[in-house]
């Protein structure tokens, strides 16, 4: 049987199948890699490890979009 | 340390100089600073006035466009009077009329994987306020590369990011340890495509003047290491760590960028 977690997404509760990993995450939201950086917890991860850094049950997360205005 | 100030310096910079964390030797700190501005827009604007103000003693501004009517809402460093004028030394003209005792140096040209590290070499502190992704990263990367210390932030609507980079002085991470590679092509839009609330270019302008100080006179926690993020519809500022990310291509231990051949190659797809 499948768990599952509850994430902080931007403030708002969501729930995901576990395990989920940050690329698992930025797929489900349809989210493109090059476009964000991932905060958890307050802190950035780095993209290297996106595909093996599991979340865990309760971890907040913030999509932080990548802009480059001037 | 020269502290040797004119009567009209000290009355000048009397309020700095009351500050203890200043005083008059964080004041010959800045006098003695030379400082590179890459871009005279939005954010080099503001970065430009308060760093002149301030005193720092050389500012290099780097910008190879016209200033345009559409500038104005949000290039305070600009004037009616200099439409059509090169951006570079309209804003080295504000410097000079804010602050006389201070040495400005327009460099009228684009940033180019040829000229970079020659132009960034002859400053201390790099500050981006580019409005380009290649030239951001071409910025990123010659700092490194330099070893210069690079206070970067950028904009759109009503977002600002802002960090200070500097992996040559400790384990601090770089630009691309943030974003290790731009975004595709087309996928996020600049100012002139999405818009940019004149007011929130100021703001991360000035933050960006504030870190540029701190860094040169060696006060406060430094921003490196760390990510401000400020969206101005909420009025939120958060600052988020940021490490030194080991796979890091530009200043990982495996680094496998060691030139800026990568944007030569950018700007001849782009020429073609």
């Amino acid at each position: 049987m499948q768990k599952s977690l509850t994430l902080i997404l931007n403030g708002e509760s969501r729930h995901f199948d576990a395990p989920v990993t940050v690329a698992g995450l930025l797929a489900n939201l349809g989210l493109e890699t090059r476009k964000v950086a991932v905060e958890r917890n307050e802190e950035i991860v780095p993209r290297s490890t996106y595909t093996v850094t599991s979340l865990a049950d309760g971890d907040s997360l913030e999509i932080v979009y990548f802009i480059g205005g001037g | 340390m020269d502290l040797d100030f004119s009567e009209d310096e000290i009355v000048r910079y009397s309020r700095h100089i009351l500050l203890k964390e200043v005083g008059g030797i964080g004041q010959a700190r800045l006098k003695a600073a030379r400082v590179l501005v890459v871009g005279a827009g939005g954010l080099g604007s503001p970065i430009v006035l308060y760093l002149a103000a301030a005193g720092v003693g050389t500012i290099g501004i780097v910008d190879h466009d016209l200033v345009e009517l559409s500038n104005l809402q949000r290039q305070v460093a600009h004037t009616v009077d200099r439409l059509g004028a090169p951006k570079a030394g309209s804003a080295a003209e504000a410097a000079r009329a804010i602050n006389p005792e201070v040495a400005v140096e327009p460099h009228q040209t684009r940033l180019t994987a040829e000229n970079a590290l020659d132009i960034i070499g002859r400053y201390e502190i790099v500050c981006d306020g580019t409005d380009n992704f290649a030239t951001r990263f071409l910025v990123a990367d010659a700092c490194v590369l330099a070893r210069r210390t690079l206070v970067s932030a950028a904009v759109l609507r009503f977002e600002g990011q802002l960090s200070t980079f500097k992996p040559h002085a400790g384990e601090y991470p770089c630009y691309r340890c943030l974003y290790p590679e731009p975004p595709p092509p087309g996928e996020v839009p600049t100012c002139s495509e999405a818009g940019v609330l004149g007011a929130v270019t100021g703001v991360m302008g000035t933050l960006q003047a504030t870190e540029v100080i701190k860094e040169i006179v060696g006060i406060g926690e430094s921003l490196a290491g760390r990510v401000l993020i400020w969206d101005a519809l909420d009025m939120r500022f958060r600052t988020v760590r940021l490490r030194k990310d080991p796979a890091c291509a530009l200043c990982g231990p495996a680094a496998t960028t060691h030139d800026l051949n990568e944007h030569s190659r950018v700007a001849l797809t782009c020429a073609g």
